[in-house]
């Protein structure tokens, strides 16, 4: 961080014409998911929990917005209502104007943990919600073909979920939630559990995918630079109780490339949420180790340095 | 290379040899015990009777009993008795167990009604089958469903929590007054000692599938009907088919006492019957003839599930 902060950096809030161009464009496209006043109360041991207070967010026709917060902000809370697999407290979560209830097609859904079904091929994976959706064998096994040469695993089509990689996996899964031509995806930290290489690879594909369909991106994660070189805007959550903190509209221009992680405005962007969700002066919660030096005085290497 | 290291597995060589063992060991203790004289051998076969008015040959006489007479017989001065030690008649030796494998078959039953070997196995299996079929037939659907659906397992598990503590034997009277005394009162006692372990094993085993492959289905579009038969059946059915192998093992410790309901028939018929008679060997012979043939329907089994279940990751 300290390499960052002694520079002069721009505010990440100065937008290049195109940039701020690009944002007026956007927002004058149509909401396609809104949330309105949302709250989220759990049971806990000692009473209630707020893990959702006061949500509210619009999310433009082909925007990607990712989400990122300290652990117990309620991102992936968030994240499982939009879903419809859990049900908000009060408030209203709307697609394309109609209120979610359920989990349903259109909001296509990739979890951290893959998910893949392991007793179904590659191609039956993405027939899945095919079939479900009342396509005929035929129609889905070709469209499921379609996906699969979109994703370059033509070589797996019949292979089985546990003869794959992770990043493999992972990009079945989103090509099994496209493959129902979802209005919005999901995406709980889908990323997480990949390796640094595998991960920087997804990211290129799925920013691919997203320029070339038509789908709205809402994308959790807690890694900074990953946000930044995704989204178009950032929400910043803060813990306890999980609120917004700001909707930060990322200056770096589209397209992106890897190219940028070491622009101005990516840096800038990036050290201002870092900010946002690490608070330079309350970094001293107690939480730090207590240790007294247990090297023996006559050890051979006295100090590591 | 150490033999005992935990949390590591022995070379494929050393590890058949080893299981290997498993077999031979306890067969070297027994072979030792009945070909090694001086290794237990209680009692005296008697070869010569002497003057002692008791004895005959071939008779079986305890060590000590032996001893006795044969000191009386030394002080009357009279032809003593002579013999071999030996084990008791209930201990026969390996020998004679391999050669009752083949005999037990071969022999004709001592009455015309009596069945041979080979029918009573058959009509073991039978009534294992039967028994376990019907049990199958009907816990496995209602352990599905318990383990999907809320309502049915608070429907269903307390009754059958609270019956599966009931010995499956204790029917017997009840089965034979229902059902007759032939087979079918004793196809229902596997039926009974089967099912109510079968729904909750089954229950449990549907409750262990990991609920996001459930939420993943949920989002593709899945209704309800869709989640039960194309998630949580195919699912769990590895599971399943490993419980159901289990199972079956439990179902055949029922056999034995489910076999003495009525009339008693199948491979109990004729232990008894051959203890009877003292034919021991026999009785060896058929018991581990039911271990033989379960430990081969389950190894079959486990070779058919390793071909039904591809998506299975190989266990090495």
């Amino acid at each position: 961080m300290s390499d960052i902060k002694a520079n002069n950096l721009p505010s990440y809030l100065d937008q290049a014409p195109e940039v701020k161009d690009r944002f007026d464009r956007l927002k004058q496209r149509p909401v396609t998911l809104e949330v309105k006043g949302l709250n989220k109360q759990f049971k806990g041991l000692a009473g209630p929990v707020t893990a959702l207070k006061d949500i509210n967010l619009k999310i433009h026709k082909r925007e990607f917005v990712c989400v990122i917060g300290p652990s117990g902000c309620g991102k992936s809370t968030l994240i499982r209502i939009l879903a419809g697999l859990e049900q908000p407290s009060s408030g209203q979560v709307l697609l394309n104007g109609e209120e979610v209830t359920k989990p349903g097609p259109e909001r296509g859904m990739v979890f951290q943990g893959y998910t893949l079904f392991p007793w179904l091929t590659v191609k039956k994976n993405i027939m899945f919600g095919l079939i479900e959706s009342g396509y005929d064998k035929g129609t889905a096994e070709s469209e499921a073909r379609e996906w699969i040469s979109l994703i370059g695993l033509e070589k797996f089509e019949n292979s089985y979920p546990h003869q794959l990689s992770g990043g493999m996996k992972q990009r079945v899964a989103i090509a099994r939630a496209l493959a129902n031509r979802p209005k919005v995806l999901l995406m709980d930290e889908p990323f997480g559990a990949l390796d640094a290489q595998t991960r920087a690879k997804m990211q290129a594909y799925l920013l691919e995918i997203w320029k070339n369909i038509d789908i709205t991106v809402f994308f959790i994660t807690h890694d900074l630079e990953e946000a930044v070189y995704l989204a178009d805007r950032i929400l910043v959550l803060k813990a306890n109780p999980g609120e917004v903190q700001e909707i930060v509209e990322v200056p770096v221009p589209q397209p992106r490339s890897p190219d940028q992680f070491l622009s101005p405005e990516f840096l800038a962007t990036k050290q201002h949420i870092e900010e946002l969700i690490h608070p330079p002066h309350e970094d001293d919660d107690g939480d730090h180790l207590n240790l007294v030096r247990m090297v023996h005085v006559d050890d051979d290497v006295g100090s590591v340095f | 290379m150490q033999l005992i290291a935990v949390n590591r597995k022995l070379e494929p060589g050393r590890r058949r040899v080893v299981a290997l063992m498993s077999f031979i060991l306890p067969l070297l203790i027994w072979s030792a015990v009945s070909y090694l004289p001086f290794m237990w051998h209680p009692q005296m076969k008697i070869t010569d009777p002497g003057s002692v008015s008791y004895f005959r040959e071939d008779m079986l006489v305890d060590r000590d009993v032996f001893d006795r007479e044969y000191q009386k017989a030394q002080e009357a001065e009279t032809a003593l008795p002579d013999g071999d030690r030996a084990n008791p008649v209930y201990l026969p030796a390996p020998h004679e167990v391999a050669t009752a494998f083949v005999t037990a078959f071969t022999t004709e039953p001592q009455r015309r009604s009596e069945s041979w070997l080979h029918e009573s196995l058959w009509s073991s299996i039978q009534v294992i089958f039967w028994g376990f079929v019907l049990s199958s037939i009907i816990g496995i659907p209602l352990g599905i469903l318990a383990g999907t659906y809320d309502f049915f397992s608070r429907l269903f598990e307390p009754f059958i929590e609270f019956f599966r503590y009931l010995p499956a034997p204790a029917f017997g009277a009840l089965a034979v007054a229902i059902l007759g005394i032939y087979q079918a009162p004793k196809i229902a006692i596997i039926f009974i000692g089967t099912f109510f372990q079968q729904v909750l094993v089954v229950a449990n085993t549907t409750r262990k599938l990991d609920p996001s492959l459930l939420e993943a289905a949920q989002t593709l579009g899945a209704g309800n009907k869709s989640m039960l038969f194309r998630v949580v059946v195919p699912g769990i059915l590895p599971d399943l088919y490993r419980d159901i192998r289990i199972l079956l093992g439990w179902a055949w410790t029922y056999l034995i006492v489910a076999e003495l309901i009525g009339t008693s028939s199948g491979i109990t018929w004729f232990i008894t019957q051959q203890a009877r008679y003292k034919n021991f060997d026999n009785v060896f012979a058929a018991i581990i003839m039911i271990g033989i043939l379960g430990l081969t329907i389950d190894l079959l089994l486990a070779w058919i599930g390793r071909r039904l279940f591809p998506w299975q990751r190989e266990e090495k």
